[in-house]
């Protein structure tokens, strides 16, 4: 077995490698590798999940790397419920857009490039949640993020992409800076970076202190669980971190669909769960992720009501079911938060995919107020988008409408501080995501026909390989939730892969309280929110633009995205480049270039020339200098 | 003396070598010159032999053969199979340049196959005598390699060099031999050892042969100040035959000064110490400083090399507190890197358009790729750049040198670390930024190319899996 899991990540490390050496060539075939790769990859973690289900769980080191004083650096696996079922996830996803790609970039002349970089991402992810320590965990963390910069930035000649490129890269750069001082803090107090000790012993962590701040001692387990979270919060774009997905869309979209939707950004997600039990040690940390989840799911629901580009929709709505996956990780519900992450990996990807399709036949227009009934065209895509946006809004018996209400039927019984403010914030996110869903839905897919004429003329459904990978991604948005719910949250099914501390046990307590009037509130809500996008843009197709006239400020404070961007832009990133001229004019030319950089070169290459002048070339002079050598050393050894 | 079969096999690699090379000397005597290739295969194929014989000939526990003679330990065998399988790919790669400088005769390989004699004896020498015995034949044979190349004035001046300059340290080295064999009053290494157990410091004799006896190794290596000749003997000398020098020499040398300060003198080790910590200082910087004054990618690498025996020496100075395993690891790598950099220097170099200076190589990336990847391999491997090898090696000489108490050893070396990145990512520039100037092909045959890859990508892998070479290395110095 030890060997199959060892395969799995590298099978899709061997489908990047060949792409990459097809880059150079003009002849589409980097799929040729990139996709028996990734199918490898995902034929065998559908055999590990099954050996999990049947009990046989994995925890050891591939083989050591280096060992640096008693630190050994170990590349090492973790198998268990929660990694079988990531695992699963992570490679049909991957699959299903790799298919999807070879129709998307048809006729790119970065078409081989594209495969190897999926491809790659597949193998870092798979790294990523398969890792039994955290030195691995980063490797993957990292590796994710270099493959999703490449991504955003593929069009490297546009450059909005450039742009989108580097502040995701930068975003992320600040919340690595999280991310490892909660290593560090870990591996201070305990000496150890495998995730075993370190659960084992969490106890010890919530007992010592850390002076962050000279004389305000503070709980290790709180310091490092809220510094991961730092990281968390960049990798899986919580308020005010989140600034870099929207802009990510830049990256074409199958990229969206698999990295800034359904996988990447769920890494911080994952990483929550997977370090439940270090998270259960601190109410401190719990009730931060709870709050700015909650904050997450709410605000940027509301951004997404006001976007024109279709990928942006998505994209703020991504944010915002992070948001809600974040809230579950707060209330301890963990099993339902990766549920979530499941559901929403399916439904989010069909969704970008589907938007994809439709971008593709209106000529690569992603502005919504350009499309227009195009479900009379398309109509796969259009009835595997509404089985998308079903989900997504939480309607029953759609996958998201489990997953989701679960959250908030949980955050209703949580009692950890915050939980309140999180129940109202994500039961109002949902009457949100129902409105700015179908708003979308009807923009793109009903209406009149708002592209231009020509465009008109040509407008057809995809190509089959684009339209199978939505027909497969459908079925899952459709009926995971129905049939996985009850074994997955509630049947216990990730046993003692999560870990919940006593009295915290929120899904538990769910099983037996299930009832009572609270729980048709979302879908009620949800259902009021398709009626209002309906009658509004429909039926009353005026009434948007008046309503965004009489709401004034409100409205402009949506436009401009609540000012996050600003906020970077202008305060962050002015105040930082300040900074760094500052730093560069007077610091930088002067002291380190002028005087340690250069200043050290320049005396080094003079040494360098004198040096060589040694060198002369005599024999006389080679054999005057080893007996200057002997002289020296015979001296030192008998005169000292 | 006795000659049993126990002896026989132990010695079996030697005798495989030395044999075939006597054979070869009359064979060659019957074959046209078109058919040179079959001496040339029969050269290769029993180094290979005598490299696997070597390792499966390893011995549980070390013996000493044929009167004392004779050393038959792991680190012998370890060192065996490097020094027989570089010199393997050494004549591999060889093969095209050689024939282009007309030296791909029969004579060369014989004087191949002699050299690899003396650097096994070097190995696996027991007493005094036999070290000097299998230096000799070495440094012989390779002075005389180096001097096939005739109407070449630098391949001539190289091996005059090389010649006057190393009869001067063989002289030193025999004077040390000598004055350690009147204190000791025995030829046998572990005599020696036992009498330097007892007498240690208290014999003013036995201090100073141990000084002259350190100088003499410290030419072979290669280290400041001792090391003049190696920049004029690695340009001048014919690339094929640098790659020799470079790798394997450089191993056998390592090798013989295993034997003779570890083996022999290892009871003072805190006086040889002293003199490895100082000269990997001045190794270190003059190696470092001076590569990157150089335009010429044979005496840049010449001048890396005399770096990366600073870095040995570091290895060198700690390994008596904290193990001898960083240093073989070092020396492991370094023949690996050495044998592929030079290996690769010396495809290029062809008659129209030589491979001479590091301009060259503008623009490799564009008309040899896969070469040039190769070549950026090695320069960051050799530049000490993770996930390569060469990280690894410094990695653990660095960490030897900590445990040792020798932090501001292995801080020093990792400064000079830096300054070295620049001369080797400058030839990265080179092939990657620079517009290409001349046409350069790699003149390498199938064979060599497939090679070189292997033993570049072997660097590569060594870094990213260390496990296997580590794992050997404490198993080479587990006697010690």
């Amino acid at each position: 077995m030890e060997t199959l899991y060892l395969l799995i990540p590298l099978a899709s490390l061997v489908g990047a490698l060949g792409a990459g050496t097809t880059v150079a060539s003009v002849r589409e075939i980097g799929h040729r590798w990139a996709i028996p790769g990734v199918a490898v990859s995902f034929l065998l973690s559908l055999v590990v999940l099954a050996d999990v289900l049947a009990g046989h769980t994995f925890n050891g080191a591939v083989y050591t790397w280096g060992a640096i004083g008693g630190l050994e650096l170990e590349v090492g696996l973790l198998i268990d419920r929660l990694t079988a079922v990531m695992m699963a996830v992570v490679t049909f996803v991957s699959l299903a857009v790799h298919v999807y790609t070879i129709g998307y970039m048809h006729g790119d002349p970065g078409y081989n490039r594209f495969f190897a970089y999926i491809a790659g991402f597949t193998f870092f992810m798979l790294m990523l949640v398969m890792a039994n320590n955290f030195l691995v965990l980063f490797f993957g963390w990292e590796g994710v993020g270099l493959v999703s910069y490449l991504l955003i930035g593929f069009w490297y000649t546009r450059e909005s992409a450039i742009a989108a490129s580097l502040k995701a890269f930068l975003v992320n750069r600040l919340g690595d800076i999280g991310f490892v001082l909660g290593l560090g803090a870990i591996y201070a107090t305990l000496g150890t970076l495998a995730y075993e000790p370190v659960f084992a012993r969490a106890g010890e962590l919530a007992s010592s202190t850390i002076a962050v701040l000279p004389g305000m001692p503070w709980s290790v387990a709180s310091f490092a669980a809220i510094a991961l979270f730092v990281g968390a919060m960049a990798k899986s774009a919580q308020i005010p971190l989140h600034v870099w997905l929207p802009d990510s869309m830049e990256g074409p979209t199958p990229i969206s669909a698999l990295i800034h939707a359904a996988t990447m950004v769920t890494a911080g997600v994952f990483m929550l769960a997977r370090l439940s039990p270090l998270y259960e040690q601190s109410l401190a940390a719990l009730s931060l992720v709870l709050v700015v989840g909650a904050l997450t799911a709410l605000a940027l629901g509301l951004v997404a009501l006001v976007q024109h580009d279709i990928k942006r929709v998505i994209a703020y709505s991504t944010i915002s079911q992070l948001g809600y996956m974040v809230v579950a990780m707060g209330i301890s519900a963990y099993a339902a938060g990766i549920f979530h992450l499941m559901t929403h990996a399916f439904f989010k990807a069909l969704l970008f995919l589907a938007a994809g399709s439709a971008i593709h036949a209106v000529a690569d227009e992603q502005d919504m107020r350009r499309m227009g009934g195009l479900a009379r065209h398309m109509p796969v895509t259009h009835w595997t988008f509404l089985i998308g946006a079903l989900a997504l809004c939480g309607i029953w018996p759609f996958a998201g409408y489990y997953s989701k209400d679960t959250i908030i039927e949980a955050a209703a019984l949580s009692a950890i501080p915050g939980a309140g403010f999180a129940y109202w914030a994500t039961l109002i996110g949902v009457g949100i995501t129902a409105v700015y869903t179908f708003r979308m839905y009807f923009l793109t897919f009903h209406g009149p026909e708002r592209m231009d004429a020509e465009t008109r003329a040509h407008l057809h459904e995809s190509a089959r390989v684009i339209t199978w990978p939505l027909v497969v991604l459908a079925v899952p948005s459709l009926l995971a939730g129905f049939f996985l719910l009850e074994p997955v949250v509630f049947g216990g099914y990730f046993g003692s892969s999560l870990f919940v501390a006593e009295g915290r046990d929120v899904l538990g307590e769910l099983a037996h309280h299930h009832g009572g009037w609270g729980q048709y509130l979302p879908l009620a809500l949800a259902l009021a929110g398709v009626g209002l996008a309906y009658y509004l843009y429909m039926v009353r197709r005026d009434l948007p633009a008046r309503l965004a006239a009489a709401s004034g400020p409100a409205y402009s404070a949506l436009v401009a995205k609540l000012g996050f961007d600003r906020l970077f832009e202008g305060w962050l990133a002015g105040a930082g480049r300040g900074l760094g001229r500052a730093l560069w004019r007077g610091g930088d030319e002067h002291l380190i270039d002028g005087l340690a950089v250069n200043g050290t070169a320049g005396r080094v290459a003079a040494a360098a020339a004198r040096l060589r002048g040694i060198q002369s070339g005599y024999v006389y002079h080679y054999a005057f200098s080893m007996l200057i050598g002997v002289f020296a050393l015979v001296s030192w050894f008998f005169l000292a | 003396m006795t000659f049993g079969t126990p002896e026989m096999l132990a010695v079996l690699p030697e005798l495989v070598v030395m044999g075939m090379a006597l054979g070869l000397l009359v064979l060659d005597l019957y074959l046209r010159p078109d058919q040179r290739g079959i001496t040339f295969a029969l050269a290769v194929a029993t180094l290979a032999v005598a490299a696997v014989l070597a390792a499966v000939l390893v011995p549980g526990e070390a013996r000493t053969l044929l009167n004392g003679q004779f050393l038959h330990d792991r680190l012998g065998a370890v060192l065996k199979v490097f020094l027989l399988g570089g010199t393997a790919l050494a004549l591999i790669y060889g093969r095209r340049p050689l024939q282009r400088l007309a030296m791909y005769r029969g004579e060369l390989f014989i004087l191949m196959l002699l050299a690899s004699a003396g650097m096994m004896l070097m190995a696996s020498a027991g007493t005094l005598l036999m070290a000097y015995l299998g230096l000799e034949l070495m440094s012989l044979s390779l002075y005389t390699m180096i001097a096939m190349d005739r109407d070449s004035i630098p391949a001539t001046e190289g091996a005059v060099k090389y010649f006057l300059l190393g009869s001067l340290a063989s002289g030193i080295l025999l004077y040390g031999l000598s004055l350690v064999f009147g204190a000791s009053g025995s030829l046998a290494l572990d005599e020696i050892a036992a009498h330097a157990a007892r007498a240690g410091v208290s014999d003013p004799l036995l201090v100073l042969g141990g000084v002259f006896v350190a100088i003499g190794l410290a030419f072979k290596l290669g280290a400041v100040p001792f090391h003049m000749w190696i920049p004029d003997v690695y340009h001048g000398s014919p690339s094929p035959v640098t790659v020799v020098l470079a790798s394997t020499s450089k191993l056998a040398a390592f090798a013989l000064l295993m034997r003779l300060l570890v083996g022999g003198l290892g009871p003072m080790a805190e006086q040889w110490q002293v003199i490895a910590g100082a000269l990997a200082v001045l190794s270190l910087v003059v190696g470092n400083v001076v590569a990157i004054a150089q335009t010429a990618i044979k005496r840049m690498l010449a001048y890396s090399a005399i770096a990366h025996v600073g870095f040995l020496l570091i290895g060198l100075a700690s390994a008596p507190t904290s193990g001898y395993m960083a240093p073989v690891l070092y020396m492991l790598l370094y023949t690996l890197m050495g044998a592929a950099a030079f290996g690769i220097v010396s495809m290029l170099d062809r008659d129209e358009a030589p491979a001479r200076t590091i301009d060259d190589f503008a623009g490799l990336s564009r008309t040899h790729p896969w070469t040039a990847f190769l070549m950026l391999i090695l320069m960051f491997a050799l530049a000490g750049v993770p996930p390569t090898g060469g990280f690894m090696a410094k990695l653990y000489v660095f960490q030897a040198a900590v445990e040792a108490d020798l932090v501001w050893l292995a801080v020093f070396g990792v400064l000079m670390a830096v300054i070295g990145a620049f001369y080797y990512l400058r030839v990265v520039k080179a092939m990657y930024f620079d517009p290409p100037e001349r046409t350069l092909g790699p003149v390498g045959d199938r064979v060599a190319q497939g090679a070189v890859s292997v033993n570049a990508l072997a660097v590569l892998g060594l870094g990213i899996l260390p496990g296997p070479l580590v794992e050997l290395s404490l198993f080479a110095v587990a006697g010690i």
